[in-house]
């Protein structure tokens, strides 16, 4: 099949893209990732990994999918199996067909994937794109270049159990609009994401969730080595899970400036600096919590927990303005 | 984050992989830039590896000395704790628990035994023993 491995920052955005791009709707993977409205930020405690919270810095899994092909109008085919033998031969059918398949996968069957990063994380996404006698042809849009997958480890990561499974999902696009119009779907889409990070009704979501992780750090509990284990599953949900890089926030920038051009607009292009200039404040977030976790003595709790509210101030700053600005070219 | 900031600290946990980022060229517009590895984000992961690693050593003594089964042992070597386990398996935690013991791991029967291992991704011998 005629089809160019191209690599992304985040596994989902990176799919549906490259699948959109394929079927002749070129997108990019911040234009994907910002028509979703796919920033978010959630402290979810009730949620537990290897006994910490978790924290997600956008939506959950397949809402970017399902988020970028309802504002396109793409027309997105999603398919579960409750028995894997099924869902080998309907992949392959599609496969034969040279039709090009998007999956979810566990992370931890993989055996391309680094030893050290595989962990059990239920929600990667793949794509396929054909197969060899027993070998998959596989675009990891994480990974450099595409790679191959024998059939029984490709089920295994296909039909894991636990926490988000998979249960085999695979999906196609089926048609694409013939015409879009991005100056009314931009707007929207980021009216829905000012909606999300400002106005979400729990204390735990959004910007609210990013002060209640932060009073969270200054009042918590526990010797030495709980909080540098507490602290430093922060920083791995917002650096490795989250693609370097501040959680999200440089790719939601670089989606502003896509769009200010798209729009012709300079006032977009103002909040993508702004929204880069946040992605920076969480990096130097980061950067301050290893540095404290690696300090022999007592962990500066309170400097930290600080720092986490210049963050969240400063990005609740940039969506107070997007919101305005939003309301006033949506009317 | 500017093109030129990109950390490339090589980190040994993306094992000579690259990840991509999206910074800003000179001109100040986003391009993709690979990045081979940040100091900051090796030290979370690796303390999270580390963490796994130091439960299955106690796990491993502890099945030495006979208060635990090589179960305990391989669920923290696979990165589990017992509430995945229990997820991912289909076990309930207190049945898990109790397979915990060496005298009833001992009993289990090959069929239970292999869903354990399935989860595992070992052989079926290699669930019933510590690695050598």
């Amino acid at each position: 099949m005629d089809f160019q491995h191209q690599q992304a920052a985040h596994c989902e955005s990176g799919v549906i893209s490259a699948l959109l791009t394929h079927k002749g709707l070129p997108l990019s993977e911040p234009m994907a990732f910002g028509l979703a409205s796919a920033l978010a930020f959630a402290y979810i405690p009730i949620v537990k990994l290897a006994g910490q919270p978790l924290i997600a810095y956008r939506l959950p899994p397949k809402y970017i999918i399902k988020g970028v092909c309802k504002r396109l109008g793409v027309n997105v085919r999603f398919r579960k199996f409750s028995n894997p033998m099924q869902g080998a031969e309907e992949l392959d059918k599609a496969v034969s067909a040279g039709r090009l398949v998007g999956l979810q996968t566990s992370v931890y069957y993989l055996p391309y994937f680094p030893e050290e990063m595989r962990f059990h994380f239920n929600a990667h996404n793949l794509i396929v794109y054909g197969k060899q006698g027993d070998d998959y042809a596989i675009s990891d849009p994480v990974f450099e270049e595409s790679v191959t997958v024998a059939s029984r480890h490709l089920n295994k990561a296909r039909f894991a159990k636990g926490a988000l499974a998979p249960k085999g999902l695979m999906y196609e696009i089926d048609n694409i609009p013939d015409t879009i119009n991005w100056q009314k779907i931009i707007p929207a889409a980021i009216a829905k994401n000012c909606k999300i990070m400002l106005g979400a009704p729990l204390p735990i979501i959004g910007i609210k969730g990013i002060r209640y992780l932060s009073k969270k750090i200054a009042n918590y509990r526990g010797d030495a080595r709980e909080q540098r284990l507490f602290l430093g599953h922060i920083v791995r949900m917002q650096e490795e899970i989250g693609t370097g890089g501040a959680g999200f926030r440089f790719i939601y920038a670089s989606f502003l400036e896509e769009a200010a051009q798209k729009l012709n607009n300079d006032f977009l292009k103002t909040m993508s600096d702004r929204m880069t200039a946040v992605g920076d404040e969480w990096r130097a977030f980061a950067l301050a919590v290893v540095q404290q976790c690696k300090k022999s003595e007592n962990i500066d709790r309170v400097s930290l927990a600080q720092h986490l509210l210049v963050c969240a101030e400063k990005e609740a700053a940039v969506w107070r303005e997007l919101k305005v600005w939003a309301a006033k070219v949506g009317k | 984050m500017l093109r030129d900031d990109v950390p490339q600290h090589k980190s040994s946990t993306y094992a000579g992989h690259k990840k991509v980022l999206y910074a800003k060229n000179a001109e100040g517009s986003y391009e993709t830039v690979q990045s081979s590895g940040w100091d900051v984000e090796e030290a979370a992961t690796l303390d999270a590896v580390e963490q796994y690693r130091l439960w299955a050593d106690e796990a491993a003594v502890a099945v030495r000395r006979g208060e635990a089964s090589p179960l305990m042992y391989h669920m923290y070597a696979c990165r589990m704790d017992l509430p995945l386990l229990s997820q991912v398996s289909g076990i309930w935690r207190w049945r898990i628990r109790r397979h915990f013991k060496p005298p009833v791991f001992a009993g289990l029967s090959d069929t239970l035994l292999q869903r354990y291992a399935d989860v595992f991704n070992i052989p079926l011998a290699e669930l019933k023993k510590l690695p050598d």
